[in-house]
């Protein structure tokens, strides 16, 4: 069963859209019904930053190993990541009209924190296509991208010391794990976290597969 | 011999920085017209917070231009010379540290002119003082790696700003508040946290760059 992690992901997928709209959730102030964002948006950040993860793994491979795939691999999970990315953003932006009456804030460490992952990935893109020479190519952008992921790690640690999030759960503002009643929700949100990485996984794979054959027939 | 290799090195880039005599007046005129048309722009005495915003961006952007040169000498017969003589590690062991000494020597003549300008309001200034040494370190090891990398680019100069906001970002925002803090004369305990938190980033950052650069170096 090699293909188990896409099936888990329609399954996964698919029982979270349904009983997280179903669900019971808690009555929280200021959340209300919101809540119910935690099923979708959470979990699509958490794929992203998977991807970049792999991202990483995978420069690093290649500066290690010199397998020219290796490299394009990297690239592969970080256009997913960014893939990921823009569903993210507009659930949250959504979810923020509802619950701040803003689509923006720049007063919040993770707003700011996504503004620069998705920057410095979009830089990694014009890098990688700025330089004709292959081998060169290959190893400025994979060193490009450990840079600059360790700089985004240290940003988002830094940054929320410097000031208070408005996210739920953070400075005082309610969210599902205070309360009692988040049993209920823990049983849509893990499904749904690890039902979206395998999703990110299965599209990685596709786009993988895809400069493979390119790869090949170019050969 | 090692050492004695590296001090040549350095010795050889201020050598040919004061040869070059137009490249170091042009920063210089670079920094102080900056001021002048900010002091022009003002036009009076500015609040505390906008003169520590003001003189980080122009340090900023006289940082970008002055590190940025690092590495477009070096190409063509140049940089095959360096890859028979020079290890990798020296070589930009050589390049951070005279950027960090050029960087460094810069600002206090733009904190010189900039305080003459629009006024001085720093009353912690020994704070002020640790704060912009350490920028210049954290500065110098990012935009030198920055540097090596856009130097490989098409259309180097453009691809070298852009690649440093984003990863300069994590070291700016310490580096703001920090000066910040100085400037409102807060008490060294309460600063304490935070000079810690970017001395280990700038120690991340050089050693980082470090690791990667030898394997931008026959990229």
């Amino acid at each position: 069963m090699k293909n188990w992690y896409k099936i888990a992901s329609v399954i996964l997928i698919l029982y979270t859209v349904i009983f997280g709209m179903l669900g019971v959730v808690p009555r929280l102030p200021i959340l209300n019904e919101t809540i119910r964002n935690l099923y979708y948006h959470v979990p699509l950040w958490w794929a992203m930053m998977f991807q970049m993860g792999v991202s990483l793994f995978y420069s690093a491979k290649y500066l290690k190993g010199g397998n020219k795939q290796d490299e394009q691999f990297a690239y592969n999970a970080a256009l997913v990541g960014i893939l990921l990315s823009i569903p993210g953003l507009i659930t949250g932006s959504l979810w923020a009209k509802f619950t701040w009456g803003t689509w923006w804030t720049f007063q919040d460490p993770k707003l700011n924190g996504v503004a620069i992952g998705i920057l410095i990935y979009v830089i990694y893109f014009i890098l990688r296509a700025s330089i004709i020479q292959e081998m060169a190519r290959a190893r400025v952008s994979s060193v490009f991208n450990i840079f600059a992921f360790v700089m985004f790690m240290l940003f988002i640690m830094v940054f929320p010391r410097l000031t208070d999030s408005l996210h739920p759960g953070n400075g005082g503002n309610p969210a599902f794990g205070k309360y009692d009643l988040d049993n209920n929700m823990r049983m849509i949100f893990y499904p749904a976290v690890i039902g979206w990485m395998c999703f990110s996984g299965w599209l990685l794979n596709i786009l993988n597969r895809i400069s493979l054959i390119k790869s090949k027939i170019d050969d | 011999m090692l050492n004695r290799q590296l001090l040549a090195l350095i010795k050889k880039e201020f050598t040919l920085e004061f040869r070059q005599k137009a490249s170091l007046g042009g920063i210089l005129v670079y920094v102080v017209a900056t001021i002048f048309i900010s002091a022009l722009s003002f036009n009076k005495l500015i609040a505390p917070a906008v003169w520590n915003a003001l003189f980080w961006i122009i340090f900023l952007f006289s940082a970008i231009t002055i590190c940025g040169k690092s590495f477009m000498k070096e190409s063509g017969g140049a940089a095959l010379n360096n890859y028979v003589l020079y290890k990798p590690l020296t070589f930009f062991a050589s390049k951070l540290i005279y950027n960090f000494i050029f960087l460094l020597s810069i600002s206090l003549i733009t904190l010189f002119f900039y305080s003459w300008f629009l006024g001085f309001p720093i009353s912690n200034f020994s704070m002020f003082a640790i704060v912009l040494v350490l920028a210049c370190m954290g500065f110098s090891a990012i935009l030198t790696l920055m540097s090596a990398i856009a130097s490989k680019a098409e259309n180097n100069y453009t691809m070298m700003s852009i690649l440093s906001f984003p990863v300069l970002i994590p070291v700016l925002i310490l580096v703001l508040r920090l000066s910040m803090q100085a400037i409102d004369g807060l008490s060294w305990s309460v600063s304490t946290d935070f000079l810690l938190i970017l001395t280990s980033i700038n120690a991340i950052c050089i050693v980082l760059s470090m690791l990667l650069f030898p394997y931008l170096w026959r990229a």
